[in-house]
């Protein structure tokens, strides 16, 4: 009889478990269950954020579960708190603008908890396998909650659209897959190692193709150019909240799945990845930023923004090794507290019972609503990458890196990419600033959203001078703890 | 003949009673049946609607959530099938998992019960 060992993975069974509970309370307790299914969404991810944190004192070094299906290292570790931290913060601010939007329903929090699962399951996942089913259970609640406001034209299309992107893309994932299986004869991450690093491997032509098929299918994820059409529409189509979902912890989660695959099971065949990972860099960041001058709409703003970051975080992914690994993961901490401070400001953005999503609405901001003002301002500049605020930290890791595996025309790229992309991040900034008030919102009374903003502004101002040291030992620990 | 290819006899006796059943059927239709066709008869069978027609064409969201409903039951018996054959060898992991399995089938079905997705009207 085979031995089960489920102390790395208390926290995936932890969200499966409790969100079918939710599930049930919510469906069966109606409205009366409402706020119970929420607060215990929000709590459950926590408690699985420190359920992984328990699970890696339990025993040192990397962990195994299910045969070897599923792993728990230091990356594992740091990405998956990370993922939490992201899910809980974007639930916590998401039921004020569900409920003003008629959309407060019981199955929003319960989606998001298993999307989280999913994502858990990707992070740690060592099997190709493991791989497709944490992605499909992420994707699957994802592509629900795009069509949440499901009386909507534009939400109804972005859901649509993100489900048929979504599934081309996990279809050339499963191409691929089947291809690494049929020239590696394995769907493990260690065999399929062991082949990557025998002899050959550079002239097995088969298992090249199934790679390129494999990251492509990733790339559609993390929404890198040339796979991010869907990006801008859906996230201008699905409700804000969604949006701002999407942009924080599944980014984590796929990010973090494409170093296992790149880093763990095809680590030797660093020659074959890198030029992939290069061209989707280059191609991101340039795109990217240049799409992003033209944008007016806040929402497509920040998707061309996202575009542009992946690039970064790619660019860094190409420099390889422990350093790559390192500088991937601390730019992803520090993306998601730029993404969803900012998507925070978008659901203040509401005047005459209507949200806006125009950024020229926000011209004058620093007169009618000077905080919001300032914190909008502190996260552009961040997103920009402006020293000494927090994404500049980020910029210069994953820079650094590059530069020291010997691409330095890669960093130049995207140091260019980085002054161009100043233009329509201190343009937001100029139009709060600067120009005469267009729109004066309403007060933001929901105390999650006013709770993210304060929160991420903070770590975002130049007091992220007492942040980046901490976050930036434990990234560099955990990409040294990188199991496989 | 070698033990491998024997091993494979059942699938071929299978094949024959296959081809001799459903060549049987089209035989006896062909003479024993009375013949009296009309055009409904004659069309093909699309699950009740029109074979040929726009593609834009509207049709009830519910059908789709019923075969939705189904193909996970579905699924849920082919799972079952090769359990029930392995399952002595493969003992109390193997019974505990299936019944994870069902648990979480029988999750989504109390859900889909009470949210009135079985109920036509």
């Amino acid at each position: 009889m085979a031995t089960l060992t489920v102390t790395p993975v208390v926290a995936e069974i932890l969200l499966a478990v409790g969100a079918m509970a939710l599930l049930l309370v919510g469906v069966y307790g109606g409205k009366r269950t409402l706020s119970t299914v929420w607060t215990g969404s929000v709590a459950l991810v926590v408690l699985a954020g420190a359920a992984v944190l328990w699970s890696s004192d339990q025993a040192p070094g990397v962990q195994e579960a299910f045969g070897g299906m599923l792993l728990l290292d230091g990356f594992a570790v740091f990405t998956k708190v990370l993922i939490a931290v992201g899910s809980a913060g974007v639930l916590v601010m998401s039921r004020g603008y569900l409920v003003k939007r008629d959309l407060d329903r019981f199955e929003y929090p319960v989606l998001a908890v298993l999307s989280t699962l999913g994502m858990f399951i990707m992070v740690s996942a060592t099997d190709m396998l493991t791989v497709y089913v944490g992605l499909e259970l992420q994707s699957l609640a994802l592509y629900v909650l795009a069509a949440f406001a499901r009386d909507r034209a534009r939400s109804t299309e972005a859901g649509l659209k993100y489900f048929v992107l979504g599934a081309l893309s996990s279809g050339m994932l499963l191409y691929g897959i089947s291809l690494v299986y049929g020239f590696a004869g394995s769907t493990a991450f260690t065999d399929i190692a062991a082949i990557a690093a025998g002899d050959g491997a550079a002239g097995n032509i088969g298992l090249i193709v199934g790679l390129v098929f494999v990251l492509a299918g990733l790339a559609f994820k993390i929404s890198a150019v040339p796979f991010h059409m869907w990006t801008p529409d859906v996230y201008e189509g699905a409700p804000t909240s969604v949006t701002a979902f999407f942009s924080a912890a599944p980014k984590v989660a796929s990010m973090a799945l494409f170093v296992r695959i790149a880093m763990g099971a095809f680590d030797d065949m660093i020659d074959q990845w890198q030029q992939v990972a290069i061209f989707l860099a280059v191609a991101s960041m340039v795109v990217g930023t240049g799409l992003a001058l033209v944008q007016t709409n806040i929402k497509r703003l920040l998707a061309y923004s996202s575009i542009t970051h992946v690039g970064y975080v790619l660019a860094a992914l190409a420099a390889g090794g422990e350093a790559g690994r390192e500088a991937v993961i601390y730019y992803m901490a520090i993306y998601i507290t730029m993404t969803a401070g900012a998507f925070a400001v978008v659901l203040c953005m509401r005047q005459d019972e209507k949200y806006s999503e125009d950024i020229a609405d926000l011209a004058g901001l620093v007169k009618t609503r000077p905080a919001l003002a300032v914190a909008m301002g502190i996260l552009m500049i961040s997103l920009l990458g402006f020293p000494p605020f927090l994404g500049f930290w980020a910029k210069y890791t994953a820079f650094l890196a590059v530069v020291d595996a010997g691409l330095v025309w890669l960093a130049v790229i995207g140091m260019i990419a980085s002054v161009v992309g100043g233009y329509y991040y201190l343009r937001v900034v100029k139009l709060m600033f600067f120009d005469e008030p267009a729109a004066s919102f309403e007060p933001q009374r929901d105390r999650g959203v006013k709770g993210v903003i304060l929160t991420t502004a903070v770590a975002n101002s130049p007091l992220s001078l007492l942040l980046f040291g901490p976050l930036n030992t434990a990234a560099a620990n955990a990409s040294r703890a990188f199991g496989l | 003949m070698d033990g491998f290819l024997f091993d494979y006899l059942p699938i071929l006796i299978l094949t024959l009673i296959a081809v001799v059943v459903s060549g049987l059927f089209i035989v006896l239709a062909l003479t024993v049946y009375p013949d009296r066709p009309d055009p409904e008869k004659l069309s093909a069978y699309e699950s009740g609607f029109d074979a040929f027609g726009d593609a834009r064409g509207k049709f009830d969201v519910r059908f789709y959530l019923v075969a939705i409903l189904f193909i996970i039951f579905d699924l849920e018996v082919a799972f079952l099938f090769p359990w029930v054959v392995a399952l002595k060898d493969i003992g109390l992991y193997g019974w505990l998992s299936m019944g994870v399995f069902l648990t979480i089938l029988t999750v989504g079905f109390a859900y889909e019960w009470k949210k009135g997705a079985l109920e036509w009207e």
